[in-house]
């Protein structure tokens, strides 16, 4: 649509700054996201890691949950990291039974996947298109489990797909916002300039 | 600090960072039983710390506080799905070691246990499990930060209710914080010298105007608008210790110190939130307590 795109990043908790940042060095316009009122101005939304019980929690209190499952269903562009990941998906394992589900993508995804804490652990990842890898880090991440046939899978680790897309939904199990490499944002807001 | 290798890395410092970050702009929660951590989850806490007593009850035993029962935190940890944290005594190792062991996500070296050692902290880069230490000014932060801590904490006065000293801590901190921010480079020599911290922490905070590691808030948050205080004069996150479960009514005021450090700019929903929680813990006057938790640690 127009050439500079409005970008918001879901505030409700967690890795939200380290977003912003990068969305700056890629020249959109940043919007903090915490309110209903605050989804009208945006683009595409970026859900940042963090963790997904609370950020439920807190979409239901305010109210945003509801308008932006709608906005969802009528293809808004998201890009959702780590627990943003765990949102988007149609299928929640291990999560709480009354944890909202954005069915942003037709992924099932099993939280803290790899185990806890001390099972976190940092990569070199291969990224289609990409022609240097990209360093990856992984924080409790989630595994996604299932996925339609139409969900493309730009990168996997030990046959676990770590990147999807579908549409103009985004998804990463790792944190591209914690590494100074901007080429998984770039991607992200290319969809929504294109859509 | 990065490797570039195809093999997976764990216990990096990037990595025990990297859970630090996630916690932001979220509440973490001390509880002493499962159904305590449950509610904590309920009720939206980023992050559960499992002790045996909440500080206001250290407080009151007296004796020596030490790390609690494994058992008892293997009963938080398979209650709930957000981190664990746990607690380690100041420089006692040994109890950080089996922490580390029982899997807790973040262990806490701090000062509301009573100290194993009076001249070491921990040597945190020997750990797979990132630490979050206690500072009460900006040298304290950055030596705990030169000892591998991936998270620093104001201390606060754990235990009281009254948040007077953790404003203070993160005062001192974030103000000097600032003042480096404006000297020249042969002042952060100087800088260096005066806080006994690294002159290449000194010299990064001068670069990029920040701490290099989260900073949160803990030690006397009792309310809704304690938790957006905080938050206002830029902590990124809080820990809440007695102040949720001592009080009258602890799910629907966990509830509501969650949503405030959402909010905490916006004091309209923070009026809303704060409206008939029931009385908060009673809390003491820093004249009338004769430990200074926030004295021990070097």
């Amino acid at each position: 649509m127009n050439a500079q795109a409005t970008i918001g990043v879901l505030a409700l908790q967690g890795a939200f700054d380290a977003h912003v940042q990068h969305l700056n060095a890629l020249d959109v316009d940043v919007r903090l996201i915490k309110t209903e009122a605050d989804l009208e101005e945006i683009d595409g939304l970026v859900i940042p890691g963090g963790e997904s019980t609370t950020m439920s929690n807190l979409l239901v209190a305010s109210g945003l949950g509801k308008t932006l499952t709608q906005k969802i269903d009528n293809g808004f562009p998201v890009f959702g990291t780590c627990a943003g990941m765990i949102m988007m998906a149609n299928s929640i394992v291990d999560g709480r039974p009354d944890q909202i589900v954005l069915n942003a993508m037709d992924i099932q995804v099993r939280r803290n996947g790899y185990g806890r804490q001390n099972d976190s652990f940092e990569q070199d990842i291969d990224i289609a298109s990409f022609d240097v890898p990209f360093h990856a880090l992984f924080i409790r991440a989630p595994i996604i489990e299932k996925l339609a046939n139409d969900v493309e899978v730009l990168s996997t680790v030990n046959g676990h797909p770590v990147l999807v897309r579908q549409g103009s939904a985004l998804a990463s199990s790792f944190h591209p916002e914690l590494v100074a490499d901007f080429r998984v944002h770039e991607i992200f807001v290319s969809v929504v300039k294109s859509s | 600090m990065s490797s570039s290798s195809n093999t997976a890395q764990v216990g990096s410092f990037p990595v025990k960072r990297g859970l630090a970050e996630m916690l932001k702009g979220g509440v973490i929660m001390d509880v002493v039983t499962p159904e305590q951590a449950k509610i904590a989850e309920d009720a939206g806490a980023c992050a559960v710390m499992a002790l045996e007593r909440v500080p206001a009850d250290i407080r009151r035993d007296g004796g020596v506080a030490r790390m609690s029962d494994p058992d008892m935190i293997e009963g938080i940890k398979a209650a709930v799905t957000i981190p664990v944290m746990a607690k380690a005594r100041i420089g006692h190792f040994v109890e950080a070691q089996i922490l580390q062991a029982l899997g807790v996500d973040f262990i806490d070296e701090s000062e509301v246990l009573t100290p194993a050692d009076e001249a070491h902290h921990i040597d945190k880069y020997k750990f797979t499990t990132p630490f979050v230490c206690g500072a009460t000014n900006l040298g304290e932060a950055l030596r705990r930060i030169s000892e591998g801590a991936a998270m620093i904490r104001s201390k606060g006065e754990a235990g009281t209710g009254n948040v007077v000293e953790a404003v203070r801590h993160l005062r001192s901190i974030l103000g000097d914080i600032k003042k480096i921010g404006t000297a020249d480079s042969a002042e952060l020599f100087e800088w260096a010298k005066r806080l006994q911290a690294p002159l290449s922490l000194v010299q990064e905070i001068a670069e990029t105007g920040q701490l290099p590691v989260p900073l949160f808030c803990a030690g006397g948050l009792a309310t809704p608008a304690d938790a957006a205080l905080a938050m206002q004069l830029g902590a990124s996150a809080v820990f809440v210790g007695s102040g949720i479960f001592k009080s009258d009514n602890p799910a629907p005021r966990a509830k509501a110190i969650v949503e405030a450090t959402t909010h905490y700019m916006d004091a309209k929903i923070l009026a809303k939130v704060s409206a008939g929680l029931g009385a908060p813990m009673t809390g003491i006057g820093m004249d009338e307590i004769n430990q200074r938790y926030a004295e021990r640690g070097w």
